[in-house]
């Protein structure tokens, strides 16, 4: 019977796990330790299934469609930076995906999530093997030491839980990233998400519900994501300089410049948009 | 013979604490020929070499300074703690803190110009936010974590203290990941040699682990070298705990993680306190992954065993045990 499991659970990966993925995240230029997991939990062969799972999301039913991914350098640090919407964190995933099959040099997104995942049995230790890490300094600098993609949400819950009547206008961003940016010396990739906002549109928040899950927002909106059509538009990086001596003013005045980076591309997305579903 | 004696006069004299333990037993052993070695435990009068003067003393208690009066110490390396499934909280307390605190007051009075101790990477404190590889500076949260941790974080900061107060002492922190191997007692390795070992459902936080002879080398790099600081020592390679339980040839026993305070109250009911502690539950559920490449840099040290060398002990120990069963 555990043989028979075993068997079954093996060909259902096969299925998953096509040549062209694995070949696709073999190129990966990822430092993994003896068993294929790394530092925060990222799991090589873990990661394959999550990528063969997403597939069919990203072409089929979301019908993804992405522009600049040549803009990605195939290798060293860099910091992903999209509008956040979508209420589930389907963005991510689809940036994800887009990340580690891109024909121009994959990379493994490592995602920067909100801190009570870890808490949650399974899913806490699921994301963490596709790439997911809870969002603290020291683990961002660790990484891009290491040379690592980052995907940083500045907006976080703001933008991922606000009202479909807010669409497409960006929430307030954290300044962290751009502090890491520039210590680190990080170029940064802008990123315009288009579509995530239509999968899950709410219309209210029910915030004492949501004190009461402990969680960050509960939203009146379809259960699942909706299909609609999401467009990537990967921008050109963005260099950013400073030091002790930069005000948190003058950072703020930086970030603003990603936040116009971002609504342009968002912008070209909602023009090449032509069907919302 | 006068030139014999002049080299056994070069020798140091170096006083080894928890002798009988594993770890301290290789350290000993490494260091037997190059040094004059007097072991020392709480526990029991070790069996020693013919030149090797050993002693059941503990730390806290008067009779311990004669082993000072007695020899002539150039060098501690306190490795003998208590362990939770060992003795009780005050005791502990009494023997970890206190004992150690009077270890170091020893070392002042008697002139002792080397002391290398060995911590435990438990100090650090299992938590949800934990970022992956911790530095040397991150804050010690394990006894925001558990009050049966409190004793190892004292230590540590009595043991910094002295560091900065008695910089004559050249103290040398070591905080270890998990050490496992032949001999080994402490609370993972007892867990990994079972057949049955608990898992927390839906946790498998990542770890790392160092065989004991790769430890007795870091000891013994850090004591030749001293180079004073505190260090953490790991290997750059991680493994997720239940991908560690099915190497080491377990199998698991599934414990509901959820509200937390269950796995806790099972582990005291069951009376697990040896291999899965009611304190340790958290490190069960929660990662601390160290970043050990200050010591592997500052030391030129890198372990020379690999998990899957660390993980077919266990194995083969069980598959040994079973065959024998058989027969």
């Amino acid at each position: 019977m555990a043989g028979f499991g075993l068997n079954l659970k093996e060909r259902v990966l096969s299925r998953l796990v096509t040549p062209e993925i694995d070949a696709l995240m073999s190129k990966i230029p990822k430092p993994v330790g003896s068993f294929g997991y790394d530092p925060w939990g990222y799991n090589e062969d873990i990661a394959k299934v999550g990528v063969a799972c997403v597939r069919w999301l990203y072409e089929k039913y979301f019908r993804v469609v992405a522009h600049g991914l040549e803009n990605i350098p195939a290798r060293g640090r860099v910091l992903i930076v999209p509008n956040h919407s979508g209420q589930l964190p389907m963005d991510g995933v689809m940036i994800g995906y887009a990340l580690a099959t891109n024909p121009h040099g994959p990379r493994a997104a490592r995602a920067m999530i909100e801190r009570f995942f870890p808490t949650v049995p399974w899913l806490g230790n699921l994301l963490n093997a596709f790439g997911g890490v809870i969002g603290d300094p020291v683990n961002c600098v660790k990484m891009l030491e290491s040379e690592e993609a980052i995907l940083v949400f500045p907006e976080g819950v703001r933008g991922s839980g606000k009202l479909y009547k807010d669409r497409y206008k960006l929430q307030r961003f954290g300044n962290g990233f751009m502090h890491l940016a520039m210590s680190q010396k990080v170029p940064i990739i802008p990123v315009g998400v288009v579509g995530a906002e239509e999968t899950m549109p709410s219309i209210y928040d029910i915030k004492p519900l949501a004190k009461l899950l402990g969680i960050p927002y509960a939203p009146i909106a379809p259960l699942l994501p909706l299909p609609a059509r999401i467009h990537l538009n990967f921008g050109e990086p963005m260099h950013f300089k400073g030091g002790v001596g930069t005000s948190e003013e003058e950072v703020t005045a930086k970030v603003e410049e990603v936040k116009d980076a971002i609504r342009a591309l968002i912008e070209k997305g909602l023009q090449e948009r032509t069907k919302i579903f | 013979m006068a030139d014999k004696k002049a080299m056994i006069g070069a020798k140091r004299t170096v006083l080894v604490t928890g002798a009988a333990g594993a770890l301290a037993q290789r350290v000993i052993a490494r260091l037997a020929t190059t040094h004059h070695v007097i072991a020392v435990d709480f526990r029991r009068k070790v069996e020693t070499d013919a030149n090797i003067p050993s002693y059941k003393v503990e730390l806290e208690k008067r009779g311990f300074e004669d082993v000072f009066r007695n020899h002539k110490v150039d060098a501690v390396i306190h490795i003998g703690r208590i362990f939770p499934h060992e003795r009780d909280r005050v005791h502990r307390y009494n023997s970890n803190v206190l004992g150690s605190k009077r270890l170091l007051e020893l070392c002042r009075k008697y002139y002792v110009r080397q002391v290398l101790i060995h911590s435990t990477y438990f100090v650090y404190g299992a938590s949800p936010y934990n970022p992956a590889l911790l530095d040397e500076d991150a804050p010690l949260k394990a006894s925001e974590v558990t009050q049966d941790l409190v004793d190892s974080v004292e230590l540590e900061s009595l043991a910094n203290i002295y560091l900065w107060k008695h910089p004559e002492l050249n103290i040398t922190i070591l905080r270890p990941c998990n050490v496992l191997g032949p001999g080994v007692k402490n609370s993972m390795s007892l867990l990994l040699s079972r057949k049955l070992a608990p898992v927390l459902v839906g946790f498998s936080p990542m770890m790392q682990f160092l065989h004991v002879d790769d430890m007795a080398d870091a000891l013994v790099t850090a004591f030749e070298q001293n180079k004073p600081g505190i260090y953490n020592v790991a290997p750059e390679d991680w493994v997720a705990y239940q991908k560690a339980v099915e190497e080491c040839g377990c199998r698991k026993l599934p414990i509901p993680s959820i509200p937390p305070a269950l796995p806790r109250t099972i582990s005291r009911l069951l009376n697990w306190n040896a291999f899965f502690p009611t304190y340790l539950c958290n490190y069960f559920k929660y990662p601390v992954i160290l970043d050990g490449r200050l010591f592997r840099e500052t030391f030129s040290w890198k372990p020379r065993r690999n998990l899957n060398d660390i993980f077919s002990y266990y194995r083969h120990a069980k598959a040994g045990a079973e065959a024998a069963a058989v027969e």
